[in-house]
């Protein structure tokens, strides 16, 4: 393998003089044509052959070289007549009203009098885009350069310029570069007919304009006609550059649209710069719809069939692997080699044909390009790509099917799932960038966020209700069961029961857990969960107390590799046990007992009292007004509160009336799905509306919908739903929820457009900090930023541990 | 397991530090936040990042936090009466500035009640009118009527007077300039002004300010008045309450290293094209961002040399990004 290394060290940008366009032309373009009529490219054209090729089987008049090879040559149209360069017009303008017309040494801009020589100095003024006045009338191009000229290089380098790269008077064009053809391939329609780039088209208005330009002049035309056309060419070579220039219409296409000219091709979000240069399209990779799959590992990705026998990894034939390479080019079907590569760079294609002899001619260093297999390494990817654990290393596993098979418990760093989602795979392709992703980017190696140091990649939904129903009390397995849960896991070992002949949940669960990992730590609910030295003794899991303080303890305790085998147990044992129990919601979760429908009538009931009573004072005025609020904003403020107040007595009915058996009510208590707004609004009743955090008024004149009352105060007018989803809102109600539902999807666009440029700021800003050795942190210019990182040189990703060695500690003294 | 908890060297910790405050960006919520009294839609979340970032603008919002020295905090009589005193009120809160167009004069007639309850004093007021009347002539009469008659031989008598008026509406009558709305609060077992509106330098020139706790969420004036340490502390603390009002979880590594970036030359310096990215070392990096014409034009008339050490210069060109294991080499003994 060739060693990588810097080839462009620096780039300097500098500005061509007339000579250096001479120099590098290779052709002068005279003719503001293309094609001739039988359909040949004509000589002194705009698609001069010299200029290089774009038809295929041609070969370029200048370097020889075929459509592949040639990269194109430049050619120039000479100008009758000087034009100013558009981009250049500011700077010239500064230049001459900065510079002496006579001795040319610097003066002050609103010097009178050259303080050196004692000239009188005109006055410049400067008109966008590309006219200079001189004491009121306007410089002509040759005026302006010969001044420019005459500014010597001493006093250029005074002002901060190099006259080696930059004179001024280049800012001035006499000789236009014609750009090679590669820069603007024409294109053949289906028509056969040819259609040229707006680069072309704009070329031909240039020569066809400096021809008109240079007969008039030769036929000695007046001044005013000459000026006229000279005019017109500065416009053509004007939008020539930027065909967006204030002031100036734009160029247009025969059909209308404005060209697309130089600084059109650069800008932008679809340019050169951001489009192709920042952005490249690359190979080995690979795009479809993504299906979940528990049964993979959680740093696999499962790869069609189909897809692995069309991408590959190439491997380099060693005395090693030298008979497995061979038992891939002749193999007949899928882990096979699809092209061998010689010392000489010749590519093979391995077939039937030359299968044998690419066997027999097989030498160590030669390179063959194998299909992928299962244990190769790749990048995978969801879009938009908002944080690094968007793009990890999986693993491959090939299976069948047409789509990408991904571990449920990586759906959140990819904020991916499986309703049509796509996702992009990249194969590694040199050893040196697979080690990488090995060690740096694979899922294992992600479990825990830079971002805040605690998981990211955690159990989630399913996981947490099985570890509940796993480590409840009440939990209690026979010899099979238990030893069907443990085989799953791949624990051979089956413990002494402890709960009579039966085994507790929480003794199997804890032979997943090292034994140095002790915590006590209290759940959402508040009840205590005890594990001391790898042995649960007390609580049921709930997704707070699985993912903070047992699995990023894991991590810390066994690493990595360790920390996504415990996952994967736990997933699988999971769904086992899950199945068992079966774990389901329906309608009947959340219906209210008819006692419990009444007791909620009667909280909208005085809901609505309250509400009542409070507009009363209001029109009385009797109303205490709250400091810095209005009377009306003091009634909405406690309206508001009334409304909050009614939904969460509502949902301690809900709550009590669905009980703790209820599956919706377990789940969102110990975090898997769903919260108990969810339940409130089935089965009780759905709340109040808002837009804008207040509640809703717009739509009709001061009302929300036609037929009430203008300027209602009700909580129904105003877009309070009594009805629960469960009962079915009136139509009414159904309109308010989605006048509100209506504002967040409006919020949501709003938001991502917002927060994806801050992002691209952010980014930009930031993107050359790093770390040095010696834990200071420098920009791209060198210069300091931070003289330890994060003050304390410590990574962001272990930001938690700190608090766990703590915790550690005390855990250590309870203990003894 | 034992592992390393430092951070490695060459790390892209820029890069993690924009992913981490960019990222939780779109699920942040537009929601505003009211402080009673004072303030309200002070915006939090995602429009008050973007505020922050660009450092240098105003904030839509601005609030201003005045303790008492620590002997007073708990006197809520003496907080109160501080407030009274800073909330700045203006001539035309308390009076009535009308223009009379035929006699080419502004009457200013203060309201009684107003000007009791404020506690202002009847002979002060024309010292305080006076100094923005000038050169025009001031008829003070009985019962807190001023008449300021506008100057003879004025171009555009007319719009001189609309200008008076609108400049005597402004006057100052009372209190700190630029603050309004000041209002008691008591947290953490002290009593302190809120107030909307910034003026640091205006109340600090009260008696009994305590100079080591005022604050302001106005990263600006925090700069000028106390210098960038200060600024980037602000910086800090501010965008640690827009990630925590929001439920969200950032590490203050990133937010300390953000606000480092932007303070590290001694000024604030946003983050965008005015600021830290249109200020870059490399050529085609300040031209891939924003503005590429410009960026490309300037560096040819100055001839301007791209080093290449950036991270999107080296993707332009096709290079090894300078960063993390781009910026060693390795190789083996042979």
């Amino acid at each position: 393998m060739k060693e990588v290394t810097k080839i462009i060290d620096k780039i300097r940008f500098s500005l061509l003089s007339p000579e250096i366009v001479r120099d590098i032309a290779v052709a002068k373009i005279t003719i503001p044509d293309t094609y001739d009529d039988d359909g040949y490219p004509i000589d002194g054209g705009l698609v001069d052959q010299r200029l290089g090729v774009i038809d295929p089987g041609l070969r370029c008049k200048t370097c020889g070289g075929k459509i592949k090879t040639c990269p194109g040559h430049f050619g120039m149209i000479e100008l009758v007549r000087p034009i100013i360069h558009v981009e250049f017009g500011k700077t010239i303008y500064t230049i001459l009203s900065t510079t002496c017309p006579e001795c040319h040494t610097i003066i002050s801009k609103t010097a009178k009098k050259c303080p050196n020589c004692k000239a009188k100095i005109p006055e410049i003024k400067f008109l966008k885009p590309t006219t200079i006045f001189k004491d009121g009338a306007a410089m002509l191009p040759t005026e302006v350069r010969d001044w420019l000229v005459s500014i010597p290089d001493s006093t250029l380098m005074k002002m901060g310029l190099d006259p080696r790269y930059a004179r001024p008077e280049w800012m001035i064009i006499s000789v236009l570069l014609v750009p090679p053809v590669s820069v603007r391939p024409s294109i053949t329609l289906e028509s056969g007919e040819r259609s040229e780039d707006d680069l072309t088209h704009k070329l031909v208005d240039i020569i066809r304009i400096n021809q008109k330009l240079e007969a008039n002049i030769n036929a000695g035309a007046p001044q005013l006609i000459i000026e006229d056309l000279w005019e017109l060419l500065q416009y053509h070579i004007t939008t020539y550059f930027d065909n967006e220039t204030a002031n100036i219409p734009p160029a247009r296409h025969r059909s209308g649209r404005p060209l697309k000219t130089l600084a059109q091709r650069l800008k932008g979000k679809e340019g050169r710069f951001r489009y192709n240069l920042l952005g490249k399209r690359v190979n080995f990779s690979a795009r479809t719809v993504i299906s979940p799959d528990p049964m993979i590992r959680l740093d696999e990705v499962g790869v069609p069939l189909k897809m692995a026998e069309e991408l590959t990894i190439p491997v380099t034939v060693t005395d090693w692997n030298i008979d497995e390479c061979k038992r891939h080019i002749s193999s007949e079907s899928y882990p096979q080699a699809l092209y061998v590569i010689r010392n000489d760079g010749r590519r093979i294609r391995v077939t039937d044909i030359t299968k044998e002899e690419v066997l027999k001619e097989l030498k160590i260093g030669w390179i063959i390009e194998r299909q992928i297999v299962d244990g190769d390494i790749a990048i995978f990817n969801r879009q938009p790509s908002l944080h690094r654990v968007s793009m990890m290393g999986h693993e491959i596993r090939v299976l069948p099917g047409k789509t990408f098979r991904l571990n449920p418990i990586t759906t959140t760093p990819y904020n991916a799932d499986f309703d049509g989602d796509e996702m992009n795979l990249h194969i590694i392709q040199t050893p040196d960038a697979q080690a990488e992703v090995r060690e740096l980017m694979k899922v294992e190696n992600q479990i825990i966020s830079p971002r805040h140091g605690h998981a990211i990649i955690k159990p989630t939904e399913d996981h947490v209700s099985a570890a509940y129903f796993l480590t409840r009390d009440d939990a209690v397995f026979t010899r099979k069961e238990a030893s069907k849960l443990l085989i799953i896991a791949n624990i051979k070992k089956l413990p002494k029961p402890d709960k009579g002949d039966k085994y507790s949940g929480k003794l199997l669960f804890s032979l997943l857990l090292p034994s140095e990992l002790s915590l006590k730590e209290k759940t959402k609910l508040g009840d205590i969960v005890e594990i001391k030295k790898g042995k649960m003794i007390k609580g049921a899991l709930d997704n707070r107390v699985l993912e903070g303080g047992l699995l990023e303890r894991f991590f810390l305790i066994k690493g990595p590799k360790a920390t996504r085998d415990f996952l994967d147990a736990i997933t699988k044992i999971s769904l086992e046990a899950l199945r068992w129990t079966g774990l389901s919601v329906s309608l009947k979760n959340y219906s209210l007992s008819p006692a419990a429908l009444k007791t909620v009538e009667g909280i909208e009931n005085k809901a609505n009292r309250e509400m009542e009573n409070l507009i009363l004072q209001y029109k009385n005025k009797t109303l205490e007004r709250s400091p810095g609020l209005t009377l009306k904003e003091t009634l909405e403020f406690n309206i508001m509160a009334v409304t909050t107040r009614t939904r969460n007595e509502a949902g301690k009915i809900v709550e009590d009336d669905l009980g703790q058996t209820n599956s919706s009510i377990i789940m969102a208590k110990i975090g898997a799905r769903g919260s108990l707004l969810n339940a409130i609004q089935m089965s009780a009743l759905v709340g109040q509306q808002a837009v804008r955090n207040k509640r809703l008024k717009r739509g009709y004149i001061q009302r929300s919908l036609p037929f009430y009352k203008k300027g209602s105060l009700k909580g129904k007018e105003r877009g309070f739903v009594y009805n629960s989803f469960r009962k079915g809102l009136t139509p009414d109600e159904f309109f308010h929820h989605a006048m509100g539902g209506r504002e967040s999807l409006v919020n949501t666009a709003i938001r991502t457009a917002r927060s994806g440029y801050m992002q691209r700021r952010l980014i930009h800003a930031l993107q050359d900090l790093t770390v040095q050795e010696d834990r200071t942190v420098k920009n791209g210019k060198d210069a300091i930023v931070q003289f330890m990182y994060g003050g304390d040189g410590k990574d962001p990703m272990y930001e938690t541990t700190t608090e766990y060695m703590e915790s550690a500690k005390e855990d250590a003294v309870d203990t003894v | 397991m034992k592992k390393k908890q430092g951070i490695s060297p060459y790390s892209a910790v820029g890069i993690v530090a924009a992913q981490s405050i960019g990222e939780p960006g779109t699920q942040m919520t537009m929601r505003t936040f009211h402080y009673a009294g004072v303030a309200e839609h002070v915006p939090t979340g995602l429009p008050r990042l973007i505020e922050l970032v660009d450092a240098k603008k105003e904030p839509s919002k601005a609030l201003i936090e005045i303790f008492l020295l620590p002997k007073y905090s708990k006197n809520q009589k003496k907080v109160k009466e501080f407030a009274n005193m800073v909330e700045s009120i203006l001539l035309s809160d308390v009076a009535s500035i009308e223009e009379d167009m035929d006699e080419k004069e502004i009457r200013i007639k203060i309201s009684k009640k107003d000007f009791k309850d404020l506690g202002l004093k009847e002979e002060d007021m024309g010292a305080i009118i006076k100094k923005a009347v000038t050169t025009n002539k001031l008829k003070i009469s009985k019962d807190l009527l001023y008449i300021v008659k506008l100057k003879e031989g004025k171009k555009f008598p007319l719009r001189s007077l609309r200008k008076l008026q609108i400049k005597l509406s402004k006057v100052l009558v009372k209190g700190v300039e630029g603050i309004k709305k000041a209002v008691v609060v008591h947290e953490k077992g002290d009593y302190f002004v809120r107030a909307s509106g910034f003026n640091i330098k205006g109340a600090l020139a009260l008696p009994d300010v305590d100079p080591s706790r005022i604050y302001t969420n106005n990263i600006l004036e925090m700069y000028t008045v106390f210098g960038i340490e200060v600024a980037r502390a602000v910086l800090v603390r501010e965008l640690n309450s827009v990630m925590e009002l929001q439920n969200i979880n950032v590490g203050v590594r990133h937010l300390m290293l953000l606000a480092d970036a932007i303070c590290a030359d001694g000024k604030l310096k946003s983050i965008g094209r005015h600021g830290l990215s249109g200020e870059k070392a490399g050529v085609l990096g300040r031209a891939a961002f924003e503005e590429t014409i410009k960026h490309l034009v300037a560096a040819a008339v100055y001839a301007e040399e791209d080093k290449l050490k950036g991270v999107t210069e080296n993707i332009i060109v096709g290079q090894t990004i300078p960063v993390g294991t781009g910026k060693v080499m390795l190789s083996m003994k042979k």
